[in-house]
């Protein structure tokens, strides 16, 4: 019993499919329906059905939806088989249905469809297959309910299922089964049924409770964020969170962000005893060799394997407030344990979601679904949603009625939105500058905005070269600006300081070389951000040299390589 | 099961640890309601495990209505003794001197007074911006659709209609001054998973939980325990019967089983038998149909 596995699950379907007979059905079957809820349906005022007992009744909630006769509110419900213990989101299949899906199936492993075999594959089950694939839920079950109206037909089930399947390879889906059922009459739903002969699938309870969802956890690439620092006294200091994804041994190395500095775990305790290994979803408390500082928003990960760290990057929003909203407003965004005020800076297109299509749009109303480019005040470390669900997670708030007015989902990244960072062995120019101006920017943000590392290229090539890596580098993403020495040549070192400082490339082009100029720049510049190129080092042709000199930045990690550069990842 | 899976239980502990936490780092000043229940000494192991090797940072609070069992209260204070933990116990006491009981009022006006209201006095008089409650989705019709995070105004009142989507475990802690957080982090536990995680963890609870043989009123077809004077109807008579209480409320709405679980494994295993949603022998739910959410609306756990 208290080594049964938890499974989440959503059901999704229109009106009228037989959802809340399915769930009625299966608590009964698990025997989940108490004795006395039973009683109190008997005596239940109103009644919407004809059969001796309402199924559907059990999962009615709130006295104002009651008399309603609808559902329009996420409801959970919980039923308990020896395998496995299932927590449902139940989630209505109209009014709302963008909304309340979402969060239902926000925290799912598996999503039931319901399909009325009568009806077939409808824009409903659509919808809710795009949102089942949206909000990333690794497996689907597809009932295809009422096969006692229609003869229990293979024919009939077949055609669902090739249309269903069809669709949800457009959308992206994966891990599909199809169960023909009635729930009113229990076929297939616990043991197979004598009406289905040709069905060679497990009954739809068996597949709850062998989905091997576990499995899909990410245990490589270490997520912790900082939730709460634990300091009883001066000799504890554990940093307290829930693990998001891989994971954590006493000993393992782990860098912190945003400071990126790597140490070691020291401790992994607990009221129960110290634990030799921590793995999602734990919640866990950390005790590290150094004394870092940290506090709540900073985040531990795994030094080889970083995460995004941006301040800008591409998200689906899911729209959930019934008052409009979209770019030039600024929200509260809560992202693992950060919550900062944020903009949306543009919407890209809105998802027509019978449709698919992507519409132009200036804001976005309650239930729609867009494609944005989201910036934040301070930067994120997150991953792609798609790649793990809690890095990528996020809502919006609104700073002044306080409402949860969004949900989004972190999309992989694309050079035009995503800046991807290497921090490992990250070294700032003028990393002491910045206490000393009083400046509230980091040096970390400024380059995760530029992408690449400030660095100073000194050049006694001709002129044109300058100019042309220049454009090279700026088409590469780059912040790069030429200074040539023609008149001020000796302010060139402390100008090529500041655009460093600013996190820019200055390419200084030499016309009349003078060692104790150049002596002063690299002194200006960190180590391995100083580039000198001779002229007699350089190919005759201009493109040529350039190619020489950015293959040069490259091996010097200035420059991410230049093809997954352009592919948008990291170094 | 593979090494990496967490049992249900274990999955369920690090859902309610990492609530707890979120309110502590986010929240001025919470308090946790402790109503001496089985669910509240769950909740309070959690908070513990939530905050090791710290203290709770937070007190618990427990709404009094004089009209407990002996048993809890003694066993309230030695549990806060044991604990190291702040306790606060508030009382409507000015309802109580005129005279306020279910006899008189109704158990619904009763505890609009020595709950509702008392709760609410005290979570003002404390200027508590959260409050942690041990109340189950499981336990009623009505909590199906309540969030971990429950917003309330003002008047500590909850509006069914308009509450915050609560998606992933992002929870939304923003308040205005004067308006405050009810936090549920048992939400996804069931009365099972309560029982079971007990005696895993071996958590201590009140004696009442334990079958043995009482004085007890044979009412309609509950049993009510004999205390605080109960006045009796004419012709019922006090009969000495192995039972033990399923839930923990006030005396005279609390009814008994009849039952001979008087250790763990007996309990687990006649919840296994028969389960009866264990608020069918509190009576306020029979009042009137959906009453619980007409509490809820006004400020009840
Ligand atoms: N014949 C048949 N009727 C069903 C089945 N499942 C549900 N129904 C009926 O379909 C109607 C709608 O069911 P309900 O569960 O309320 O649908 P919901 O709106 O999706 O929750 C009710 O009258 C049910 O009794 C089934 O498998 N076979």
């Amino acid at each position: 019993m208290s080594e049964s596995q938890l499974l989440r699950f959503s059901t999704a379907g229109s009106v009228d499919d037989g959802k809340s007979t399915l769930i009625g059905r299966l608590l009964f079957e698990a025997k989940g329906v108490y004795e006395d809820q039973m009683a109190s349906l008997q005596k239940s005022s109103i009644n919407r059905s004809t059969g001796p007992i309402d199924f559907s009744l059990l999962t009615d909630g709130l006295r104002a939806e009651r008399e309603q006769g609808i559902t329009i509110d996420v409801a959970y419900r919980y039923f308990a088989t020896p395998k496995r213990k299932f927590i449902i989101a139940d989630t209505p299949g109209h009014e709302q249905y963008t909304r309340n899906m979402a969060t239902g199936a926000s925290t799912a492993d598996l999503a039931i469809v319901l399909i009325d075999a009568r009806k077939g594959v409808l824009p409903q089950s659509r919808r809710h297959a795009y949102i089942a694939s949206l909000l990333g839920i690794p497996y689907i079950a597809v009932a295809v309910n009422k096969m006692d109206l229609v003869e229990f037909s293979e024919t009939v089930f077949d055609q669902i299922q090739k249309d269903f399947s069809a669709y949800a390879k457009d959308i992206g889906l994966k891990n599909l089964a199809f169960f023909p059922i009635s729930a009113l009459d229990g076929d297939n739903i616990v043991e197979r049924s004598a009406r289905t002969p040709w069905f060679k699938g497990t009954p739809l309870l068996e597949h709850l409770e062998s989905a091997p969802v576990a499995e899909d956890r990410n245990f490589t690439e270490l997520r912790f964020p900082v939730q709460y620092v634990i300091r009883p006294n001066l000799d504890f200091r554990g940093f307290a969170g829930q693990l998001a994804s891989g994971v954590l041994k006493p000993g393992d190395e782990v860098m912190s962000l945003p400071a990126g500095r790597v140490t070691r775990v020291k401790e992994l305790p607990t009221f129960d005893g110290p634990l030799k290994e921590a793995f999602p979803p734990m919640s866990i408390t950390v005790v590290l060799e150094d004394e870092i500082d940290l506090s709540r928003g900073d985040m531990l990960v795994d030094p080889n394997h970083v995460p995004h760290v941006s301040r800008r990057f591409a998200a689906k929003l899911v729209w959930m407030l019934d008052e409009a909203g979209g770019p030039n407003r600024t929200y509260l965004l809560k992202h693992a344990t950060q919550t900062v005020p944020c903009e949306i800076r543009r919407i890209r297109h809105r998802v027509d979601i019978n449709t698919l299509e992507n519409v132009q749009a200036e804001k976005l109303e309650l239930n729609e679904i867009a494609a944005v480019v989201m910036e934040t005040r301070r930067p994120l470390y997150f991953d792609a949603y798609s790649k793990n669900r809690a890095m990528g997670a996020f809502i919006l708030i609104d700073p002044i009625s306080n409402l949860t007015v969004a949900a989004g989902m972190i999309e992989e990244s694309t050079p035009e939105s995503v800046e991807p960072l290497q921090l490992r062995n990250l070294e700032f120019v003028g990393e002491a500058n910045e206490s000393a101006t009083g400046t509230q920017l980091t040096n970390a943000e400024r380059f995760a905005r530029a992408g690449h590392y400030p660095a100073t290229v000194w050049l006694t090539a001709r002129r044109a070269v300058a100019y042309l890596l220049e454009r090279r580098l700026f088409d590469l993403g780059c912040q790069v600006h030429v200074l040539a020495d023609d008149s001020e040549s000796h302010l060139l070192p402390e100008l090529s300081r500041v655009l460093s400082n600013a996190g820019l490339i200055a390419i200084c082009s030499i016309a009349s070389p003078d060692p104790s100029e150049r002596d002063r720049a690299a002194g200006f510049a960190a180590a391995n951000r100083f580039l000198e190129v001779p002229a007699k080092e350089l190919p005759a042709r201009d493109d040529d040299a350039v190619e020489v000199i950015i293959k040069r930045l490259e091996d010097l990690g200035v420059l991410r390589r230049k093809d997954r550069f352009e592919r948008g990842e990291g170094i | 099961m593979d090494s990496r899976t967490l049992s249900h239980l274990r999955a369920l502990e690090a859902e309610s640890i990492h609530i707890m936490r979120e309110v502590v780092a986010e929240f001025a000043k919470p308090v946790m309601l402790y109503s001496i229940g089985k669910d509240s000494s769950v909740m309070v192991r959690l908070a513990q495990k939530a905050f090791f090797p710290g203290k709770l940072p937070f007190p618990l609070l427990h709404v009094d209505t004089t009209y407990k069992f002996q048993e809890m209260i003694e066993f309230r204070d030695q549990f806060a003794k044991d604990l190291g933990a702040e306790l606060i116990v508030h009382t409507n006491q000015k309802a109580i001197d005129e005279g306020a009981n279910p006899f008189k009022l109704g158990t619904s006006k009763c505890c609009a007074l020595l709950k509702t209201r008392a709760l609410l006095d005290a979570l003002e008089a404390g200027g508590y911006d959260a409050a942690f409650g041990g109340a189950r989705r499981d336990e009623e019709k009505s909590r199906a659709k309540e969030r971990v995070f429950s917003f309330r105004d003002k008047f500590g009142q909850w509006d069914p209609k308009s509450q915050r989507p609560e998606l992933w475990s992002l929870y939304n802690s923003k308040v205005e001054k004067g308006e405050s957080i009810r936090v549920f982090p048992l939400s996804n536990w069931t009365e099972m998973d309560v029982w079971a995680y007990i005696e895993l963890e071996n958590i201590p609870i009140v004696p009442l939980y334990y079958a043995k043989e009482r004085e007890m009123v044979v009412r309609g077809n509950q049993l009510i325990p004999l205390e605080h004077n109960m006045p009796l109807a004419p012709g019922e008579k006090p009969q000495m019967i192995m039972s033990r209480m399923r839930s923990l409320g006030c005396t005279f709405c609390t009814g008994g089983i009849a039952s001979d679980a008087d250790t763990m494994p007996k309990i687990i295993n006649e919840l296994v038998q028969f389960r009866r949603s264990e608020r069918e022998n509190r009576i306020i739910d029979h009042d009137q149909e959906g009453s619980m959410e007409l509490k809820k609306r006004e400020g009840y756990f």
